[in-house]
């Protein structure tokens, strides 16, 4: 497998990985609006919000209740897992080209990226 | 303001903002995250938090387009992405510790300098020097295709471009946008990398970059969903269509309208920001 086909791999996965977060988050919105249309909106002042959707097991949980705001929750974690998913990609990519250099460099971004996401696990 | 209202008022705003970010290639960010603040009244916070998961949405969203035509550097990326994540990690952690309103002087101070690049325009290319021997060292040469032939070129000056990188990706987790255009010069003026691989590699790396900033804005509660839905789906619309008319578009008359747009958002973002009204 050449560094060519590698990426084109990867573009079509980010691809299909932002259609179906796009999907969910729009699934979320189109819920979220038909239940909540006529209530007041206001983010003047940050509020951190509710623990249910500040964290990916109180996300998955609520979404698969039905709530709507943790639905588009729900999609834009998928969005942030797309570029985590292309690193993957690479990582085994330059494994199998034997790569041994930059094999180590996308496990030390997957690392940096994996222990930012941790902080919302 | 109904929720209804406000969807589509920020829908409408987003589709326009990452459209003529696609157009001018500052992406959308720059915009959005004025647009809510200044237009709306959006805490600053929630704006930034929205503007980060749109920057992934267009840079992946891009990335199978920009793979076909063939300029994206994957090795350069990924090595320089060691410098933007761990940038985007300390920049999120101080984004929880500034204050909103040095947030918002930043913020302008960020977007004069997108101004005076649009103003400028993009470089001469064409450059094929030899890497330098770190550079040759990390395989970091490639080619790229120029009027269907493959045109070999080198890097220079890793430590520089690697320190840049650092910068952009605070930058980045800091107000939620790609900083895009600081990748580029990074890549560009810095390790002499040509113009059209140099903006591809900086799309491709945007995504990573505002990924590892995202874990901590979520956990924060930055990214809340009902501002995040409009934004995110605008951006991504506004983006996708701006792509296509690229090919048409008049560049050198939409960069100076962009400009001057981003200059006076600019000059409001830091005067509200020292009267605090941001």
């Amino acid at each position: 497998m050449d560094d060519r086909r590698l990426e084109t791999i990867i573009g079509q996965l980010l691809r299909a990985g932002v259609l179906l977060a796009a999907a969910t988050v729009f699934a979320g919105g189109a819920l979220y609006l038909v239940r909540h249309h006529a209530e007041p909106a206001n983010y003047h002042n940050f509020v951190a919000g509710l623990a249910n959707t500040r964290s990916v097991p109180g996300i998955v949980v609520s979404a698969a209740h039905g709530q709507s705001e943790a639905i588009i929750e729900l999609g834009l974690v998928l969005l942030i897992l797309t570029p985590i998913a292309r690193v993957v990609i690479a990582l085994v990519g330059f494994l199998l080209e034997r790569d041994r250099l930059y094999a180590v460099v996308s496990l030390i971004v997957l690392l940096i990226l994996i222990s930012s996401l941790m902080r919302a696990a | 303001m109904t929720a209804l209202e406000f969807t589509i008022v920020v829908l409408a705003l987003s589709a326009l903002a990452g459209f003529l970010g696609a157009l001018t290639g500052l992406g959308g960010g720059v915009i959005v995250v004025p647009a809510l603040t200044l237009a709306l009244g959006v805490d600053m916070k929630y704006a930034i938090g929205a503007s980060l998961v749109s920057v992934i949405a267009t840079s992946s969203g891009a990335a199978a387009a920009y793979v076909r035509e063939g300029f994206s550097n994957i090795r350069i990326g990924m090595f320089l992405e060691i410098a933007t994540t761990i940038g985007a990690v300390v920049g999120a952690f101080l984004a929880g510790r500034v204050s909103t309103h040095a947030l918002a002087i930043v913020f302008g101070l960020v977007l004069l300098q997108a101004a005076y690049q649009s103003f400028k325009g993009s470089p001469g290319q064409g450059r094929n020097i030899a890497s330098d021997k770190l550079a040759a060292r990390l395989l970091m040469g490639g080619d790229y295709p120029v009027e269907g032939k493959h045109q070999q070129y080198g890097v220079r000056n890793v430590p520089g471009g690697f320190a840049m990188m650092f910068g952009a990706g605070a930058l980045s987790g800091l107000l939620g946008i790609g900083s895009g255009a600081v990748k580029v010069i990074a890549m560009d003026r810095v390790m002499h990398i040509p113009f059209k691989v140099s903006t591809t590699t900086s799309n491709f790396m945007i995504g990573v970059t505002a990924a590892a900033s995202a874990g901590l804005y979520l956990s924060r509660g930055y990214i809340e969903p009902r501002v995040a839905m409009p934004v995110m789906l605008g951006v991504l619309f506004g983006a996708l269509v701006g792509a296509r008319v690229l090919v048409h578009a008049r560049v050198k008359t939409l960069r100076l309208v962009f400009g001057v747009v981003i200059l006076a958002l600019a000059i409001e973002m830091i005067v509200n920001g020292f009267m605090g009204k941001v």
